[in-house]
C-alpha cells in the first residue's frame, strides 16, 4: 500500500513540482529582460547609437524567433560536442605529441604542419589546445561531481533536519564561502611531495577545489529542501506513512533532480575557470602536460598578442565552452 | 596691475640657475616598495636603489670602468695586508641639511655598522675575524680604521658603506648623496629631490645632480612597465626580459641596449645535503661527479640560449661571467651538448638505458624532481627544455614551481628536494662568492653550511677561498680563484647553464646614460643623468 501510494504521489509531486518550476522560470523571464538573441531589439532611447547589429538583424529578418534560439543552442552543443571529442579521443583531432619541441620551428605562425602554429619552445599548439582542454575539463567535470555529491548530501541534511544542525551547516557554509582558498591550496601544494607526478598533482588539486567548492550550492540544495517540507506533495506523502529517510530519498531527492544538475553545470565552468587561476599563477598543471590554465599563462605578456593574435585561441576555447555550458544551463531550465 | 621690473629679474635670475643646474623629472620604476630607508639595515633590490641615490660613500666603484674612483674621500690608502685603511675626506662636506659632514661622522657610522644589536648587512661584509673594529680621527678630514683581521677587497667594501649624520634631529636623516628622499607613499611612488649641497660638480664646473627630481614608482608588473616607457611615463628599465627588448626593438631600436653578457649566471644543482629527506638511491646518484657531469653534457645550452633568452644569452662555464674581465678564467670552456658522452659517463658508474628509460646498476628507473620558482617564465622554459633533453638519455625529470617562499623553505631548511633551478646574482670581486663557495656559507647551494669540508676537493676550495681574501695583489689572488674555478668545473656541484645578457631600455629623451653591466646598469651615474625637453 505504502508503495502504491509512493509512486503515485512521486509521480504527482514531479509534475507539480514542474509546474511549479516553469511558473518560477516564467516570472524570472517577464521580471527580467528577455534573452536578447531572437526577440525583438530593445527600443532605441539614443537613436541611432543602438543600432542593431546587421547580423542580428539579417537573423531577425530571414529566420523565425524559434529557430533564431535553437541555431544558438545547437552552436552550443557543437562546441560541447568538439569538447566531448577532445575529451575522450583527443587523438583523432591531433598528429603529433603534446611534449614533442620543434625547436628549429619556435613560435611558428599557422601553416599545413602546425594549423595554429607553435608556441615559445616549438610545441603544437594545436595538440596542446586539444589536450589541454581535456585535461581542465575532465577533471572540473570530476571537481564539479563531488562538489555537488557533499552540497547534496550537506544541504539536503540540513534543509530535512532543520534545528540545530541545519544552524551548523549555515555556519559551516559561511566558513568555507570566507576561506582564502588560492593561499588554502598554494599551501597545499606547497607541503605536496615533489615525487607526485603531474597528473596525480592535478587530481589533488581539483580534489581540493571540489572539497572547497561545495558551501554555495549546499545553501541553494538545502533552500530548495526546506520549500520541500512544507509542500503538499510531502504532506500527503506524509499522511500516506511515508516519513524519514524513505520520505527524503524516494520523494524530495527525484524532486532536486533540477537544481542538482544546474548546480552541476554552473560549477563546472567554475572550476575550469579556477584551475586557469592557478595556472596563471605557475601553480596550476605542471609541465609538460597541458591545461587550458596553462595555455593561458602565455597571455599575460601583452607583447604576445600583437605579434601572435592566434595564441589567443585558448581564451576563445575557454569562453566559447563556459558560455556554451551556460546557455546548455539555460536549455535544461526551460525545458526539463 | 602693472609688472614691476625687480620682479621679473628675479624671476629671470631663478630661470637662469634653473637652466644651470637642470630641472628635469627622471623617472623609472621600482618592482616593489623599500623595506627600509636605513642604509645600514639594506638587503634587497629596492632599498639598494634608494641608499645608492642617497647615500654618499666614501669610495664609489665606476660601474663603467669597473675602477674605484674617490667620492667623499679625496684619498685612501690600504696597508697592514688589508687590516688597515687610512681616508682623507674632501674639504668642505655638507650633509642634505647643511651640516658638516667630518670624519667624526664617518667615525660615528663606523660604529653604528659593526654595532652588534644592529645585524648590518653592511658589517658583516667587514667581518673578516674575531675582535673590533678601531676607528682613529687623526683630523677633521682625516681618520685611519684598523680591521682585526684582513679583508679581503677591503676599499670594494666602502662602495656600500653611506655616511651617517651623528648629530641629525630626531626623525631626520640628512643624506650626503645626489639626491635625498622628499616623499613616500607605500604602493604608490618614492620621490626623491636634489640635494643642494651635493659635493660633486660637472666636468664644466656645472652643479649636480643634474636632474631636479627622481620620481620612482613602485610597480611589479614588467608589462606594465614596458607599457609606460613605451608611453614615454618612465625613462628607462634597468632589467628587461628577451621578449620585451625585442618589442621595444622593434618599435625603436635606438632605445634598447644590449651590453653583453651579464655577471649573473642561472645554475642547477643537486641536492647532496646527508640529512636530506631524499631516497638513499639519489643521494648516491647526486654524490657522484660521473653523474653530475653527465647531467651537463646532456643539456643543450645552445637551444636554451637561442630559445629561450631569444640569443641574448651565453652559455656558461663557471661562476665568473666572460664580461668581468680581470676575474675570468679564459682557459674554461662550457660544456658542449654531447648525450652520447654523456652516455658513456653514467656507464661507467653502473647506469644503463634500456628502451627509453635509464637504470642504475640496482635497477631503478632514474627520475628525480627540479624546483624552482613560480611565476618565472624563462625559467620553466628552461627546465622544460631540459627535461626533454634528459629524456634523450633516458631520465625522467619532474617540474615542480614552488611560491618562493615554500622553494626557500625547502632548499635551506627541509632540504626536501631533489634539484633546483635558481639564478645567481653575482659582483665583480670573488670575494662576493665567499658565501656560495667557502663550505661553511650560508648560500653553499649543494649543501649549506658543512659543519667541516664534506669532500677534499671542498677542503681545498676553502683553503684557495680564504688565501684570494688574504691576499693584497691581484695576481695572487687571480691565480687561487682561477684554480677555485677548475676545481668547480671539474667537480660539477652546480651546472652552469648560460649568463643572461645584461639589457637595458633608455629613453632616446635621457641624456649621459651609459648602461653598464654591473648593478645599477642605468642610474650609476645618476647624477649625470637629465632629461632632454
Amino acid at each position: 500500500m505504502t508503495r502504491t501510494a509512493d509512486r503515485l504521489l512521486t509521480r504527482a509531486a514531479r509534475i507539480r513540482a514542474a509546474t511549479v518550476r516553469k511558473c518560477e522560470i516564467f516570472a524570472v523571464r517577464t521580471t527580467r529582460q528577455p534573452l536578447d538573441i531572437g526577440t525583438e531589439p530593445r527600443r532605441s532611447r539614443s537613436g541611432p547609437a543602438n543600432t542593431p547589429h546587421p547580423l542580428r538583424g539579417w537573423l531577425r529578418r530571414h529566420m523565425p524567433p524559434h529557430l533564431r534560439v535553437g541555431l544558438l543552442h545547437a552552436v552550443a552543443y557543437a562546441v560541447l560536442a568538439l569538447s566531448l571529442a577532445a575529451c575522450v579521443a583527443p587523438a583523432l583531432l591531433t598528429r603529433s605529441s603534446y611534449q614533442q619541441q620543434y625547436r628549429e620551428d619556435v613560435d611558428a605562425a599557422p601553416c599545413a604542419r602546425f594549423p595554429l602554429g607553435t608556441d615559445d619552445l616549438g610545441r603544437d599548439r594545436l595538440t596542446r589546445l586539444v589536450y589541454g582542454a581535456r585535461t581542465s575539463l575532465l577533471l572540473a567535470c570530476a571537481a564539479a561531481l563531488l562538489s555537488t555529491a557533499i552540497a547534496t548530501l550537506v544541504g539536503g541534511a540540513a534543509g530535512w533536519i532543520g534545528g540545530g544542525l541545519e544552524k551548523v551547516v549555515l555556519w559551516g557554509t559561511d566558513l568555507f564561502i570566507s576561506l582564502p582558498w588560492l593561499f588554502l591550496l598554494l599551501t597545499v601544494r606547497a607541503l605536496l611531495p615533489l615525487d607526485v607526478s603531474p597528473g596525480a598533482s592535478l587530481a589533488i588539486t581539483f580534489l581540493l577545489l571540489g572539497l572547497l567548492g561545495w558551501a554555495s550550492p549546499a545553501r541553494v540544495v538545502r533552500a530548495r529542501v526546506r520549500s520541500f517540507v512544507a509542500s503538499d506533495f510531502v504532506l500527503q506523502a506524509r499522511a500516506c506513512g511515508s516519513s524519514g529517510v524513505r520520505l527524503f530519498v524516494r520523494q524530495v531527492v527525484p524532486n532536486m533532480k533540477p537544481v542538482l544538475l544546474a548546480q552541476f553545470f554552473v560549477s563546472l565552468p567554475l572550476f575550469v575557470l579556477s584551475e586557469a587561476n592557478l595556472g596563471v599563477l605557475g601553480l596550476g598543471v605542471a609541465e609538460p602536460l597541458p591545461s587550458l590554465g596553462s595555455l593561458l599563462r602565455e597571455l599575460q605578456g601583452y607583447s604576445l598578442l600583437s605579434s601572435r593574435p592566434w595564441a589567443i585561441l585558448p581564451a576563445v576555447v575557454l569562453t566559447c565552452v563556459v558560455a556554451s555550458l551556460h546557455l546548455a544551463v539555460s536549455r535544461s531550465e526551460v525545458q526539463p | 596691475m602693472k609688472p614691476v621690473p625687480g620682479v621679473f629679474a628675479c624671476q629671470a635670475v631663478f630661470l637662469l640657475a634653473l637652466s644651470a643646474q637642470g630641472s628635469g623629472e627622471l623617472r623609472f620604476c621600482l618592482r616593489s616598495d623599500p623595506k627600509t630607508f636605513d642604509p645600514q639595515l639594506v638587503e634587497e633590490e629596492s632599498s639598494e636603489a634608494i641608499r645608492y641615490l642617497t647615500g654618499g660613500v666614501l669610495i664609489r666603484l665606476n660601474r663603467s670602468t669597473q675602477k674605484l674612483e674617490p667620492a667623499l674621500a679625496s684619498s685612501w690608502q690600504v696597508s697592514e695586508k688589508g687590516r688597515r685603511i687610512d681616508f682623507k675626506l674632501r674639504p668642505n662636506l655638507e650633509f642634505s641639511d647643511g651640516t658638516p659632514l667630518t670624519a667624526e661622522d664617518v667615525a660615528w657610522t663606523m660604529r653604528r655598522v659593526f654595532d652588534a644589536a644592529l645585524h648590518s648587512p653592511v658589517g658583516d661584509a667587514f667581518r673578516s675575524g674575531p675582535g673590533d673594529v678601531e676607528t682613529r680621527v687623526t683630523a677633521p678630514d682625516a681618520i685611519t680604521i684598523r680591521f682585526p683581521a684582513p679583508v679581503s677587497a677591503l676599499a670594494l667594501q666602502f662602495d656600500q658603506m653611506a655616511i651617517e649624520c651623528r648629530r641629525a634631529p630626531e626623525g631626520q636623516a640628512p643624506v650626503a648623496g645626489p639626491f635625498a628622499v622628499a616623499e613616500y607613499k607605500p604602493g604608490d611612488y618614492v620621490l626623491l629631490r636634489r640635494n643642494e649641497h651635493y659635493w660633486k660638480r660637472g666636468a664644466d664646473g656645472r652643479l649636480l645632480p643634474q636632474a631636479a627630481t627622481m620620481r620612482l614608482d613602485i610597480q611589479q608588473n614588467r608589462d606594465v612597465e614596458a607599457l609606460w616607457f613605451r608611453r614615454g611615463q618612465i625613462h628607462w628599465i634597468g632589467k628587461l626580459d628577451p621578449e620585451l627588448f625585442d618589442l621595444i626593438g622593434r618599435e625603436s631600436p635606438a632605445s634598447v641596449r644590449d651590453a653583453g653578457p651579464s655577471l649573473d649566471w642561472v645554475q642547477l644543482w643537486f641536492n647532496q645535503t646527508p640529512a636530506a629527506p631524499i631516497a638513499p638511491t639519489r643521494k648516491g646518484w647526486f654524490a657522484s661527479a660521473r653523474f653530475r657531469r653527465a647531467m651537463s653534457l646532456a643539456i643543450n645550452r645552445e637551444d636554451i640560449c637561442r630559445v629561450v633568452y631569444h640569443g641574448h644569452a651565453q652559455p656558461a662555464a663557471g661562476p665568473v661571467s666572460p664580461s668581468n674581465k680581470l676575474w675570468f678564467n679564459a682557459a674554461l670552456k662550457p660544456d658542449p651538448h654531447s648525450p652520447g658522452r654523456a652516455l658513456d659517463l653514467l656507464a661507467a658508474d653502473g647506469f644503463r638505458k634500456r628502451g627509453d628509460t635509464l637504470f642504475d646498476h640496482a635497477g631503478t628507473a632514474v627520475e628525480f624532481s627540479i624546483v624552482t620558482n613560480s611565476g618565472n617564465r624563462l625559467h620553466e622554459r628552461m627546465l622544460t627544455m631540459i627535461q626533454q633533453d634528459l629524456a634523450a638519455i633516458g631520465i625522467r625529470v619532474r617540474i615542480v614551481t614552488l611560491d618562493f617562499p615554500s622553494l626557500i623553505e625547502r632548499i635551506t631548511r627541509t632540504f626536501d628536494y631533489d634539484a633546483c633551478l635558481l639564478p645567481i646574482v653575482a659582483g665583480i670581486d670573488p670575494s662576493d662568492q665567499m658565501n656560495v663557495w667557502l663550505s661553511s656559507g650560508a648560500e653553499h647551494a649543494w649543501y649549506p653550511r658543512e659543519p667541516q669540508p664534506a669532500t677534499p676537493w671542498e677542503a681545498e676550495v676553502d683553503g684557495l677561498m680564504r688565501a684570494q681574501a688574504s691576499a693584497i695583489d691581484d695576481k695572487t689572488r687571480k691565480a687561487a680563484w682561477d684554480r677555485v674555478q677548475q676545481i668547480v668545473r671539474d667537480q660539477v656541484p652546480c651546472v652552469f647553464l648560460v649568463n643572461p645578457d645584461a639589457m637595458c631600455a633608455v629613453s632616446p629623451k635621457l641624456r649621459n646614460a651609459a648602461p653598464a653591466l654591473v648593478w645599477p646598469q642605468v642610474f650609476w651615474n645618476a647624477d649625470q643623468l637629465a632629461v632632454s625637453p
